[in-house]
């Protein structure tokens, strides 16, 4: 893996218990994309598939 | 009683530090209830139940942070949530708004994941896809995208940690939950959580040490996931000069999983020691023990280091420690209660009681007959593993959070059956900073009440974790031994403890 270098996604609790623990680590502050609107999600979620395919 | 609710549109926070925010305000005078969260549907139910809701609650989202305060001295209550807040805030400057204009700046190699289980695979496809290890923490990931996702990084290269992967430890540094333990010769392998906290603090409480422990999740031995995860950080551990020797944690697993790993363990000519709790036959390649302690002394013997007898008392020293406690009991408390924040440590508690004759209800019991219906309620001898859904939904883990735990140790004193009260408590890095205080708190509770009914109630405990973690092992002992707590150096002798003193001495076999 090399020497580890961390990126946090999420909980920043995790973050700070890394940071105190002295690793190299950044934080993303993640949100829900379209704001959590779970059909608009399903549906960003189809066009990527499909783009992929 | 006054009520105020104060409505943050768009600020976006994780549980676990709006559970700290709400922790300082609860401890304000003159609050009689309060509440900061994200109004997700779930929350918003709470908030009715607690009484706490008002109608303008209505068009919030789970993006929008509510703060609800009822007592009499509500605005000093509101403007010191939107102090703590601001201070928040102000550190969260250096956040990056995305993965990729996170590795814009900063080249990292693992991708640690949390996110709602929903968005869960979204996300971990995307690190991967970036090139990134992943340990992903989250769960209520489906199990055929887990497979798919493994897949993935097993094509790139690439180890996918998780989903429900609570523990590693990586060049020494303790991801997600995990303790402080030195570097040394011993390598682990877990689909198991706080399996992986157990044997690694054991190695280290007897003076070994750990090159790197990796989690799997709890599913990678199951038939679908076949034990992806687990061969490939066999092969990594063999590989690595600084492993002398291998540990596997795991549940049962699976014929299919149990060839693939027994076939990559033949790959490499290091000891291989596997505690699959409950498993019998393994083949004759890997040394099989029955419990995490075991694999702890196992793992020393294979690297010829440690010491054993640091572990524990004679068998007299026992006896006569259960007997001080059984002969204050009275003729009708028979029963164990474990009320257990690891889940590893209750399926290894239920094993061992099973073992020596016990019949265990829980809400984790693999058999549909002794399984509890209603998991806040125990019936006779019951192991409850505090860390499932029904104890989680909408907040934090029991080892971040021990509201319920402690709630229920004072229950389960009102009931006059119960001889035992059983617990694990678990220190590390992710984990509450001060459990064994807040348990000690909830310890003197229920003796005062079973006292006040004139019955005596014996509480044993084994405390997870090293002297260099941030809580410190020997404090967090001594705070539990101060209210008369019997301390045990391993699950597996609290475990052995508490039945000696609800079989009132002898429980046989050993």
């Amino acid at each position: 893996m090399g020497r580890l270098k961390i990126v946090n996604i999420g909980l920043e609790w995790f973050y700070h218990e890394l940071k105190r623990q002295g690793a190299e680590v950044v934080h993303v502050k993640w949100r829900p994309p379209a704001g959590g609107d779970k059909e608009i999600i399903e549906l960003l979620r189809r066009i990527k598939t499909a783009g992929l395919r | 009683m006054p009520l105020k609710v104060k409505i943050l549109k768009g600020e976006f926070r994780d549980s676990v530090v709006l559970m700290r925010i709400s922790n300082r305000i609860k401890a304000l005078d003159g609050v009689e209830e309060s509440a900061v969260l994200m109004a997700t549907d779930l929350n918003k139910q709470y908030l009715k139940e607690v009484g706490l809701y008002t109608p303008e609650i209505d068009a919030a989202g789970p993006n929008d942070l509510v703060i609800a305060v009822k007592g009499v001295n509500i605005d000093e209550a509101l403007s010191a949530a939107m102090e703590a807040l601001a201070g928040m805030r102000e550190e969260a400057e250096a956040y990056y708004p995305t993965l990729s204009s996170a590795l814009e700046e900063f080249k990292a190699n693992l991708a640690v994941i949390s996110v709602p289980g929903e968005y869960a695979s979204m996300v971990a496809e995307e690190a991967l896809s970036r090139g990134l290890n992943v340990f992903l923490f989250s769960s209520g990931v489906p199990v055929e995208e887990e497979v798919r996702l493994k897949r993935l990084a097993q094509e790139r290269g690439l180890l996918l940690m998780g989903p429900d992967c609570g523990t590693a430890i990586l060049d020494g540094y303790a991801i997600g939950f995990g303790n402080k333990v030195p570097r040394g010769d011993i390598g682990i392998v877990s689909a198991a959580g706080t399996g992986l906290q157990e044997v690694s603090t054991l190695i280290a409480l007897m003076g070994g040490g750990i090159s790197q422990a990796y989690g799997t999740g709890g599913r990678d031995l199951h038939e679908e996931v076949g034990g992806i995860t687990m061969a490939q950080c066999i092969k990594l551990l063999a590989e690595d000069p600084q492993t002398k020797a291998i540990v596997l944690i795991s549940k049962p697993p699976s014929k299919a999983a149990l060839e693939k790993i027994v076939k990559e363990t033949q790959r490499t000519s290091k000891p291989v020691i596997a505690c699959f709790i409950g498993a019998k036959n393994v083949g004759d390649r890997i040394i099989y023990v029955e419990t995490l302690e075991g694999a702890a002394i196992k793992a020393l013997e294979a690297v010829g280091s440690g010491r054993v007898e640091l572990l524990g008392l004679n068998r007299e020293e026992y006896e006569s420690l259960a007997r001080l406690e059984y002969e204050k009991l009275s003729p009708g408390q028979r029963y164990i209660r474990g009320l257990y924040s690891g889940g590893t440590l209750a399926h290894e508690a239920i094993y061992l009681m099973e073992k020596h004759g016990f019949k265990v209800y829980s809400n984790i019991h693999p058999d549909t007959d002794y399984r509890l219906d209603n998991p806040w309620e125990s019936k006779e001898h019951t192991i409850i593993d505090m860390g499932t859904e029904d104890f989680v939904l909408g907040r934090p883990h029991p080892m971040i959070d021990p509201t319920l735990r402690t709630r229920r140790i004072v229950q389960e004193a009102s009931d006059s059956s119960v001889a035992v009260i059983l617990l694990d408590v678990i220190l590390g890095y992710g984990a509450h900073p001060d459990p064994a205080g807040e348990i000690a708190r909830a310890v003197a509770e229920a003796r005062k009440k079973a006292e006040a009914e004139k019955r005596y109630l014996a509480f044993v405990a084994h405390v997870c974790g090293t002297q260099q973690d941030p809580q410190n092992l020997d404090e967090q002992v001594r705070k539990l031994e101060k209210e008369g707590v019997i301390v045990m150096p391993s699950n597996v002798q609290a475990v052995k403890m508490s039945m000696l003193i609800a079989r009132k001495g002898g429980i046989g076999g050993e």
